[in-house]
């Protein structure tokens, strides 16, 4: 417990930095739903949303043959429960401007009311969620 | 591409694997730990509450920065939304998030840099995603100006 708080930790100072060089640079917010949906929305137009998401998977690509163990996944999720989440998820990340990233960290470290709201509501529904499908699903 | 997006694009760049160096390392990328951490009750892992814990006083001191400085370096203009009005859609589209983000186990940037390495669940969820954006964008045509 103690070493993954550690990592979360660190983990989450990574997380801060990179959104930081990406204000203190570019001006910009690093929030992923939003970078993806304007970059599905305009290939052309903005380059560096592409070259953000690029580094991204490359990223994924770097860590996943150096530490494979970070990217296993047992949470028991069928791919018909997955295939649903992520339409639910791109759905509603667009329509409420923002997920984890722009919301959770960018905006509540800007003190936005919206980014609070937004946050609050995604995580209470995400835990009711999760809860109440272990219930009567099974985790 | 003029030399100003062009540095703007490789620091795009840098911050990506930044970020996915750091969802990695948090434990964001392991969707039984995020689901450990939403699901209430026995065995409730607290850990990931720690990832917005050391992210967000981190981020603080990049926008007392901004306080101090007319422009970012790369940019001739700030591009920080300035909104402040609690919407509607933003409440529903922050519910709905939060019911797919418990299903799944995945959020947008922990999807995209597993996708990145390989994990078929986190593919087929950026599959889906990408669709459900679209359809949004479907959506809001017929509602917003129809």
């Amino acid at each position: 417990m103690m070493n993954s708080i550690l990592m979360a930790l660190t983990g989450g100072a990574l997380i801060g930095l990179a959104a930081s060089l990406m204000l203190i640079l570019n001006g910009r917010v690093t929030g992923i739903s939003g970078i993806v949906n304007g970059f599905i929305g305009d290939v052309r137009k903005d380059l560096w949303r592409g070259a953000f998401i690029l580094g991204l998977l490359i990223g994924g690509l770097a860590l996943g043959a150096l530490q494979p163990d970070m990217f296993v996944n047992t949470s028991g999720r069928s791919v018909g429960v997955v295939l649903i989440a992520g339409l639910i998820v791109g759905f509603g990340t667009v329509m409420g401007s923002g997920c984890t990233s722009g919301h959770g960290v960018c905006g509540i470290a800007r003190f936005s009311v919206r980014s609070l709201v937004a946050t609050a509501t995604f995580m209470v529904i995400g835990m009711l969620t999760a809860t109440l499908f272990n219930a009567l699903v099974g985790g | 591409m003029n030399k100003t997006s062009m540095k703007q694009t490789a620091a795009a760049f840098v911050v990506g694997l930044i970020f996915a160096i750091g969802l990695g390392v948090s434990g964001m990328t392991q969707p039984q730990k995020v689901i450990g951490f939403l699901q209430l009750g026995e065995g409730w892992d607290p850990s990931l509450m720690f990832v917005m814990i050391g992210a967000i006083p981190v981020h603080m001191l990049s926008y007392r920065w901004m306080k101090g400085h007319r422009t970012p370096l790369l940019d001739t203009q700030w591009h920080v939304p300035v909104s402040k009005e609690v919407t509607r859609p933003l409440v529903v589209g922050s519910a709905l998030f939060g019911l797919g983000w418990g299903l799944g186990g995945f959020c947008p940037g922990p999807a995209l840099t597993s996708a990145g390495a390989g994990q078929e669940m986190a593919i087929y969820f950026v599959i889906a995603m990408l669709a459900g954006m679209g359809l949004y964008r479907l959506y809001a045509r017929f509602t917003v100006k129809g």
